[in-house]
């Protein structure tokens, strides 16, 4: 689809890019903001896999989190609430050669978009899906989410929330094509960095909820896990991701093979324990940038079919 | 006359050698109406297209239920095609029905209960359901001739299931062409056309089902020679242009490809689904997709993804879809990412009248959207316009880095007509992106304070980074919601339209430049109207009329035309209170769409007649909304 630059015709890329090189504004979020750390981790994956700002492109809706690709100097798209998703099937689909990241809150992809989080999971396309998860509404001050947890009191909802909370991985691994699903915290930054280079490479729609600390609106929902490492049970796998050097703090590991469906279900389960790493991943799904691959045509190729074609509606 | 006596004098006429009657006539119009299912509209639109293709001015429309399988012979089940075939070129869909050929006396009824046939109309009815073993069905046969007879049609009893039970076994599925075959021998259709048109129509099912369907048709023909007693001559004039003929959605798909575009998002809506029908069997091998998102508002992000990625894309809709899609118009427009969509207009408010027309989404389309969201509006008033309409909106919506709708409706979608076969130019076609490197000191808005244009940067372009977004932003795409800022950019996303408006021509007008009585319109009544100025003109009244193609920014100097009128009215598709009507006052007056908007841009009094038939505007009854309107004193030549 691209047409040839500079940089796609054989001439060798000799720039080198350091994390500040893909920092743009100064983010605006809150001290203690657990996006901060997401955004460094991302900043991070660029930096090891030495992504060209010029051929990556963040996507986002409206949130806190959405603020995303404002702080990057990549492309971005900075779109509409709950419809980020739709925006980066149109990128990717009409331009498979770029790297496509989108970065979503709770309520932008749960609740408003969550016809097209599905949706966007059956597509398959090749894309970085980050669902930054602070289980509260931010930006509009503290409503309740579709993953607020029960008895949560917010502003819309003072006596607490009334209905248990969505539970985003469960939902995921219920839907045709899901493909990579992952769960990780942004207070264990090498496990969110190693997860989302594992998203990264993964050769599909790789979605990962990240548990996001909102030190203003629901700084308590996280605070134990936080505290006490034994609350939290990693996932390991020779095939999964494989975060050993956490100092030793994180002791609750449990061996999964992220191609055991039936189990990724069963370790979705709301349980006594947070459960981070990889549950699932299959990279057997055809993608659907590749499903709809066409070959393109110059402009007097196409007239020339084009009136084969009108010679049907000849008079 | 009754039906029984018409039996008898078609019985005796079987034994008649005598020639037919050759009645010559510059245009007719004739009807196919059969319960759902029965295939009316594959013999009308058949029909449709022999005729264009022998060089007959042709209209069709189509008469659609609004089930997919309503319960058979009643009226709330006809199908079928009105065609109006002339010598020369037919514009519209005219007046009253002369002919009617009817699978069965229910579905006539809803034809006749929507005056939709001439007081002398001719019909050609099935004949079976007189005798029907059923009492109940000859019951309803008798009651329904009664009503019938309010009206002096002629009835002409066609044994249709009698003749081709004795080639086929299943009459329900061979009746439609046995009825082409008697039309074809009534209106002197080449009959070689007529068997290339069924070859062409069935060639994907076999050999088989060809030479079946061509029995069938033969069989009508045959029959018709031997017992029809008239037949209608409306001659071919040979076009001197090579002719295509199709339907408007066909032409907005052929546009589409015409102009570049590679990708259509779209979820189903009638009636603008066929849209994507037409590309969905071709447009891959022009390195097309159809995408068909999961709603409304997924299909038109799909498209904005694609154009800010570099691919000038298209989502194509209807009344409730465009409702939906009202957010990222909004976000096309305050990012400047350039887009078309097409609106193939509906009856509303709501679900209203899914696949019957209305010209009743201008006002949303124009100023729908949430805060002020400058963008152009364009409507086609023919099948041809359709084609050309998609090029003209891509190339504006690149060039000025806006949003471009393209309304057509209901009536353009499903009515075909032949037009001039368009010169494909590929200067038609997308710029090829441009990935050059961007300079240092480039700015992905930067805005020209004369016009508002700015370059657009694609992804892939080194140096040209930036977040495009909804929120008020600087030249550079970064939020800014500093007073000035915001003046100034909405003054820029606002000025581009009046850029484009510069180099828009005047309108021409419809007959002479000054008079009594201006008509205007928009959109699929241009032919009906200028027909109705015509035969308003031939009895001496000083009528004339205006079509406007552009709609926002409207085209220039209607304000000075509009001067040279004793009186201008606009005629429409869509709801106006009619003055005199209980609490109806000139201030109370809610008026037609093209009314408000001319009233509020050029401080005339435009009047309005409007109507919401589910249907196109009969020319004869534009003419009488003239006579009506003219101005009293007014003079007459």
């Amino acid at each position: 689809m691209t047409d040839c630059s500079l940089l796609t015709c054989g001439v060798e890329d000799e720039r080198t890019f350091e994390m500040d090189d893909y920092a743009d504004a100064m983010p605006r979020w809150c001290p203690g903001c657990g996006d901060h750390a997401v955004l460094t981790a991302v900043e991070r994956v660029l930096e090891k896999e030495q992504l060209r700002p010029e051929q990556t492109v963040f996507v986002s809706g409206i949130g806190c989190s959405s603020r995303f690709p404002h702080y990057l100097d990549t492309y971005g798209f900075h779109g509409l609430h709950g419809r980020a998703l739709p925006l980066a099937t149109g990128v990717k689909l009409s331009r498979p050669d770029l790297n496509v990241f989108v970065v979503m809150g709770d309520g932008d992809c749960t609740s408003i978009g969550a016809g097209h989080w599905l949706h966007a999971l059956r597509y398959n396309m090749r894309m970085v899906v980050l669902m930054l998860d602070n289980e509260v509404y931010g930006l509009t001050k503290k409503q309740t989410s579709p993953t607020t947890p029960l008895g949560f009191p917010t502003n819309t909802q003072p006596r607490g929330s009334y209905l248990p909370p969505l539970n985003p991985i469960s939902v995921m691994l219920g839907m045709t094509n899901a493909s990579f699903i992952a769960q990780t915290a942004d207070w264990v930054p090498a496990h969110l960095f190693e997860t989302i280079e594992a998203a990264f490479h993964h050769d599909g729609f790789a979605f990962i909820r990240v548990l996001q600390r909102c030190p203003v609106f629901s700084a308590n929902i996280f605070e134990r896990a936080v505290k006490s490492p034994d609350l939290t049970e990693l996932l390991v796998d020779d095939q999964g991701i494989n975060v050993t050097n956490l100092g030793g703090l994180y002791k609750n590991l449990l061996r999964h093979d992220p191609s055991d469906l039936d189990r990724a279900r069963w370790l979705a389960e709301p349980s006594d324990k947070i459960r981070l790493g990889l549950f699932y991943q299959n990279q057997a799904h055809p993608k659907y940038e590749e499903t709809r691959k066409v070959k393109h045509h110059t402009p007097a190729e196409k007239i020339a079919l084009l009136n084969t074609e009108l010679d049907r509606y000849a008079v | 006359m009754s039906a029984n006596a018409t039996t008898s004098a078609t019985k005796t006429s079987r034994t008649r050698a005598k020639k037919p009657r050759v009645i010559k006539a510059s245009q007719h119009i004739l009807e196919v109406v059969s319960d759902s299912g029965e295939g009316a509209q594959k013999c009308g639109q058949s029909f449709g297209l022999i005729s264009a293709k022998m060089g007959n001015g042709v209209w069709t429309v189509e008469i659609i239920p609004a089930e997919i399988q309503p319960p058979v012979r009643t009226p709330g089940s006809a199908s079928g095609v009105r065609i109006r075939l002339g010598e020369d070129k037919i514009t519209n869909w005219g007046d009253e029905t002369n002919l009617v050929i009817a699978f069965n006396e229910q579905v006539l009824l809803s034809r006749h209960r929507l005056d939709a046939l001439a007081d002398n109309a001719t019909i050609l009815i099935e004949s079976a359901w007189e005798t029907h073993e059923d009492p109940s069905v000859r019951q309803a046969w008798t009651t329904a001739m009664e009503e019938l007879s309010t009206k002096s049609y002629r009835f002409i009893n066609v044994p249709m299931e009698e003749q081709t039970l004795t080639i086929t076994d299943n009459p329900r599925r061979g009746k439609n062409m046995f009825a082409l075959g008697v039309l074809s021998w009534i209106y002197k259709r080449d009959m070689d056309k007529v068997r290339a048109q069924i070859t062409d129509q069935f060639v994907k099912k076999g050999d088989e089902v060809v030479k079946a369907n061509i029995d069938l048709v033969e069989l009508g023909e045959t029959w018709a020679s031997k017992n029809i007693e008239f037949r209608i001559d409306v001659k071919p004039t040979a076009p001197e242009q090579e002719m295509v003929v199709m339907n408007g959605n066909q032409a907005t798909a052929m546009g589409a490809i015409a102009s570049g575009m590679e990708l259509c998002s779209m979820y189903p809506i009638t009636p603008a689904t066929s849209v994507s029908h037409s590309l969905g069997d071709i447009f891959e091998t022009f390195g097309g997709i159809v995408h068909q998102a999961e709603d409304e508002i997924a299909a038109i992000g799909v498209a904005i993804g694609a154009s800010f990625a570099g691919n000038v894309a298209f989502t194509v809709t209807s009344g409730p879809g465009m409702a939906l899609k009202t957010e990222f118009i909004g976000l096309a427009v305050m990012t400047e990412t350039p887009l078309v969509i097409v609106d193939v207009q509906r009856g509303g408010p709501s679900t209203g009248l899914p696949t019957k027309v209305e010209q009743a989404d201008l006002l949303a389309a124009i100023f729908g959207q949430p805060g002020d969201v400058p963008h152009v509006v364009m409507a086609p008033s023919t099948i041809e316009d359709c084609f050309h309409a998609v090029i003209t909106a891509r190339r504006i919506a690149e060039t000025f880095r806006c949003v471009v709708m393209v309304l057509t409706d209901a009536n353009l979608a499903t009515g075909v007509q032949p037009f001039v076969r368009p010169a494909l130019d590929t200067r038609w076609h997308a710029a090829p992106l441009n990935l050059e490197p961007v300079g240092d000191n480039a700015s992905p808005y930067d805005w020209n304070n004369d016009t508002g244009l700015s370059q657009r940067f694609i992804p892939g372009q080194p140096g040209g980074m930036f977040t495009a977004t909804g929120l008020a932003h600087d030249k550079n795409s970064k939020v800014d919601y500093s007073p000035d800022n915001n003046e100034k950019t909405m003054a820029m996303r606002s000025r581009k339209i009046a850029v484009l408006q510069s180099t828009l021509k005047p309108p021409t007008v419809h007959g002479e430049d000054d008079g009594d009585i201006l008509v205007v319109g928009w959109g699929s009544t241009k032919g009906a109207i200028e027909e109705a100025v015509d035969r308003a003109n031939e009895t001496g009244l000083r009528a004339s009329s205006l079509h406007l193609t552009f709609l926002s920014p409207l085209e220039p100097g209607l304000k000075g035309i509009f001067s040279r009128f004793k009186k201008v009215m606009t005629v429409e598709i869509n709801y106006s209170d009619r003055v005199g009507d209980p609490y109806i006052t000139d201030e109370s007056r809610r008026r037609g769409q093209l009314s408000w908007l001319l009233r509020a841009s050029t401080l005339a009094d435009v009047d309005c007649w409007t109507r919401v038939p589910g249907q196109p505007l009969r020319p004869g009854a534009i003419l009488d909304a003239i006579v009506k309107n003219i101005p009293i004193g007014a003079t007459h030549d």
